[in-house]
């Protein structure tokens, strides 16, 4: 095992990179924090937008979440794959295309978590807000999102942790990755699979779960904010 | 102040409010009673537009609040709205409840709305707990901060919807107070309650009504000792026992 590490460890860390593109763990983690960062606040205007009073709002959102929460991942993967240099006319490098593909997916999970979370609010908080003058967006983001947001702490967890994992799959267009550093690593020493896949494995683990680690402090801390026991 | 003209409202096929007509004037405490379902926070509820009315007209110091060049929110902070589930926002502080709409609806300066807290905590006998979370609190105390934070907009006139109902019954005479030392200082005030002591001692007029219509509109005097209506004398044989 140590002579594997030591031979494949850089390539596992991160890919061909100094002398090509950037890949393996840090990879993944590159694609993960870029995907998630842009499909929240996506996730944001589409789970605000299922709550509309407007119509027409509600009614894009509420398409916007059907469409992508029922398509498979590598279904949109391929369409972005295929579909996006021929609408844009120009060559997207696949890490684009697999970040756009997992940020449309995604946001459409993300959206359905903050609908369920500002719709849990008791009724009266947008009450109170509104009857003392608060218009519609300073009641969104002082009362609404605050409260809702800390709430859905453990949804958003549990979306963030299968966002991470799901971006595996882009290996299959060839972007430069975990998944993508260990079949590499695999066709190079081709007895080795179960051992390469179990490094892979571990480090999914280890990110997740340290994931849910920080997640689960900012819950314990938020509580005891509310409780006025916050240091 | 507030005018009613024969406002109307349906829940779909039932009628809610039946043709209410009436006026409060400034400085006035108008006691709103009536056994339950009988359209009383309904009623309360469509002054601030927290309900649509179908028919009729309300007027807020004369402007007429159904009117589409109304500023909703303008109007809204006009008014003091206490609720019965008190509804303090429980991530901000009691301070920060207080100085919410002075700092996002009025645009005063964060200092001179911590000031203004301060002063009205201090009124309703809560400035030592003034950095608490409303979690910390009790019911009572979350509906004095409640009646602060409904202060803190500098309202002609606040609103009551049933504000001492739940609480425990050990607690009710603290809010009372409070709301009686807001009458005695000439605060307009609206308030749905089945507090009659209160009614009786605070309250310049009495509406009761009942299954959506405005029955008896009186002084409480005249309501206690000569209610005229049948309804309002089987609900007064109810109530005090």
């Amino acid at each position: 095992m140590y002579d594997f590490i030591s031979t494949y460890g850089m390539m596992f860390l991160v890919g061909s990179w100094p002398g090509g593109p950037i890949g393996g763990f840090a990879g993944t983690l590159i694609l993960a924090a870029l995907s998630l960062t842009a499909a929240f606040p996506i996730a944001m205007l589409i789970g605000t937008g299922r709550t509309s009073e407007i119509g027409i709002i509600r009614h894009l959102s509420t398409v916007w979440v059907y469409v992508f929460r029922s398509i498979p991942l590598i279904m949109i993967i391929f369409w972005a794959y295929f579909l996006l240099p021929t609408m844009m006319k120009t060559e997207i490098p696949p890490f684009w295309t697999a970040v756009s593909a997992i940020v449309i997916y995604e946001s459409a999970f993300l959206a359905e978590i903050i609908r369920g979370g500002l719709q849990s609010l008791p009724a009266g908080q947008v009450e109170a807000a509104r009857a003392m003058g608060l218009g519609y967006f300073q009641t969104l983001f002082t009362i609404q999102l605050p409260q809702a947001l800390s709430n859905m702490i453990p949804s958003l967890l549990n979306q963030f942790v299968s966002t991470i994992k799901a971006t595996s799959i882009v290996y299959i267009i060839g972007v430069n990755e975990a998944a993508f550093s260990a079949q590499q690593i695999n066709s190079i020493e081709l007895t080795g699979t179960l051992r390469t896949y179990l490094v892979l494995a571990m480090f999914y683990f280890f990110i997740c779960a340290l994931l849910s680690r920080v997640a689960k402090m900012l819950e314990a801390h938020l509580t005891a904010k509310r409780l006025g026991q916050a240091a | 102040m507030i005018k009613f003209e024969n406002v109307n409202k349906w829940y779909k096929t039932y009628h809610a409010l039946r043709d209410i007509n009436g006026e409060v004037n400034t400085g006035e405490v108008v006691v709103v009673c009536g056994p339950s379902g009988s359209g009383k926070s309904t009623m309360i509820r469509t002054i601030n537009k927290l309900e649509d009315i179908a028919s009729g007209t309300i007027r807020v110091q004369g402007q007429c609040i159904n009117d589409k060049h109304v500023n909703i929110n303008q109007l809204r902070a006009g008014i003091g709205f206490v609720f019965q589930h008190f509804n303090l926002f429980p991530h901000l502080s009691v301070k920060d409840n207080v100085a919410l709409s002075p700092i996002k609806v009025a645009g005063q300066s964060k200092a001179q709305a911590y000031e203004m807290a301060d002063e009205l905590l201090e009124k309703v006998g809560l400035y030592a707990k003034k950095d608490d979370m409303p979690a910390n609190l009790s019911g009572g105390q979350q509906q004095r901060v409640a009646i602060a934070r409904a202060l803190a907009q500098q309202p002609p006139v606040i609103l009551f919807d049933e504000p001492t109902s739940a609480l425990d019954p050990e607690m009710v005479g603290e809010v009372l107070n409070v709301m009686k030392k807001l009458a005695a200082d000439g605060m307009t005030m609206i308030c749905v309650t089945h507090e009659m002591n209160f009614a009786r001692e605070v309250a310049d007029r009495i509406w009761f009504m009942d299954q959506g219509e405005l029955l008896e509109d009186t002084t409480s005097n005249a309501f206690f000792t000569q209610a005229t209506h049948e309804r309002a004398q089987k609900f007064l044989a109810d109530i005090i026992h």
